[in-house]
């Protein structure tokens, strides 16, 4: 789904926890994840914790948008 | 005696689905679930002498940790022969036996085999470092992965010489051998031609690569004038799914209006999905689709809006050229509606 986003035109950001699946599929910005049944989340802390990582991570996927990219890149930071 | 070592994932080690995915990895004697079956085919000549037992998630989120555990309870072992699997359509699962089969032939040297089916994503990311069996998509399947598996297995073990692919059964690894043809190479083209001449199916014989990569496009220029839309292969749709998504292999995709929605709750939305364990996204939708925050940066104007709808299935066991639709078909909605770049979740 990721590629067919991309082929369309529109820029996309591919939040995944097994980013080497999202390599092998052609994801083209990545932004690693918590956990699989959880990428956004992590239920072992408060919600506000919760929401400060999640805050984090979409952060994160903006700058991935706001970033030109050649290849595939994987915003770990 | 040739001494195997197995590996296989929770499920098939009947500790539990989803909720057991967790599991590290475990050494147990002897033979586990599918291990009988290949013990059966063996027909005295291996014994599964051990068998590796890790749950699917714990494997993925833990690649290199669990690979390090993996590969040392297979040294201690010290097998003639490592099989991974197989994993048939499961994606996690396929990617671990990939993962751990080329790590064991890499770092022990030992002869590997898994199997799985063409679409696994373990496939191609494995399919030409080790012997990989193209299997069906269910485990309804077994019986002809082991049929195809147990014979490779033992030549693998036993050092013979292993044979072209589509007479082993395992996937095309890229790596060519010279041989003669019976026929000569005009009347195979003239046979091709006129087979697909009268419409019927032909066999290439020299494939194209499916190089299937497309270039990133721009990065948006202001993202705080950006609508942004959410799309997810993770299944969280209102609650009581409405248009009945399928928990694998889905046959479809939802659209679904968010206005005015601040927050997902545990009262209006849940996941669909079959593949993974839905308790977390059950409680808290936003742990996969983050409608809660983009709300709050919508607000703050760190993005200019959250489009209106967003695009939900299930990526568990679908179909590649079911997702390329439903993605192709909603991208030209976002494109029409002015959507200027889309965040994609995937569990």
């Amino acid at each position: 789904m990721v590629k067919e986003v991309e082929r369309a035109g529109i820029p996309v950001v591919h939040m995944c926890t097994v980013v080497p699946i999202s390599l092998t599929v052609g994801a083209n910005r990545i932004v690693p994840t918590i956990a699989i049944p959880h990428p956004l989340g992590n239920p072992a802390l408060t919600l506000e914790e919760e929401k400060a990582i999640r805050r984090n991570l979409v952060g994160r996927a903006l700058k991935a948008l706001e970033t030109e990219v050649t290849g595939q890149t994987v915003f770990e930071k | 005696m040739i001494k195997v070592v197995q590996y296989i994932n929770q499920f098939f080690a009947n500790v539990g689905g989803e909720e057991m995915a967790h599991i590290p990895a475990e050494l147990r004697e002897g033979i586990v679930g599918p291990g009988l079956a290949f013990q059966q085919a063996f027909n005295g000549e291996a014994e599964i002498v051990a068998t590796i037992v890790c749950g699917d998630s714990y494997f993925n989120e833990n690649l290199e940790k669990a690979k390090a555990e993996v590969l040392s309870m297979v040294k201690q072992q010290n097998p003639d022969l490592f099989i991974a699997g197989p994993a048939f359509n499961a994606g996690r699962y396929g990617v671990a036996c990939g993962t751990i089969a080329a790590a064991v032939k890499e770092e022990l040297g030992i002869p590997v085999l898994t199997g799985m089916y063409k679409e696994n994503p373990g496939a191609d990311m494995f399919k030409n470092k080790v012997y990989m069996v193209a299997t069906k998509n269910s485990a309804a399947g077994m019986r002809d992965a082991v049929k195809k598996m147990a014979p490779l297995a033992l030549k693998l073990a036993k050092g013979e010489k292993i044979g072209a692919s589509a007479e082993e059964g395992y996937m095309p690894n890229g790596l060519r051998v010279n041989f003669f043809e019976k026929e000569r190479g005009s009347k195979r083209a003239v046979d091709m031609l006129l087979k697909k001449l009268a419409g019927k199916e032909f066999e290439t014989e020299f494939p194209m690569p499916d190089f299937d990569r497309v270039e990133p496009n721009p990065a948006v220029k202001d993202i705080t004038k950006a609508k942004i839309a959410l799309v997810t292969s993770g299944g969280i749709v209102p609650k009581g799914n409405p248009d009945h998504i399928e928990s694998s292999s889905a046959s479809k995709y939802g659209e679904y209006d968010i206005d005015g929605v601040m927050d997902l709750t545990e009262a209006t939305y849940e996941t669909a999905h079959g593949g993974y364990d839905p308790i977390y996204a059950n409680a808290d939708a936003d742990r996969v689709l983050p409608v809660d925050i983009l709300r709050e940066f919508e607000k703050e104007g760190k993005i200019g809006s959250l489009h209106r709808y967003f695009y939900t299935t299930v990526g568990n066991g679908t179909a590649v050229k079911s997702s390329k639709a439903f993605a192709a078909e909603f991208s030209k909605k976002l494109k029409a509606d002015g959507v200027d770049a889309v965040i994609l979740t995937s569990t």
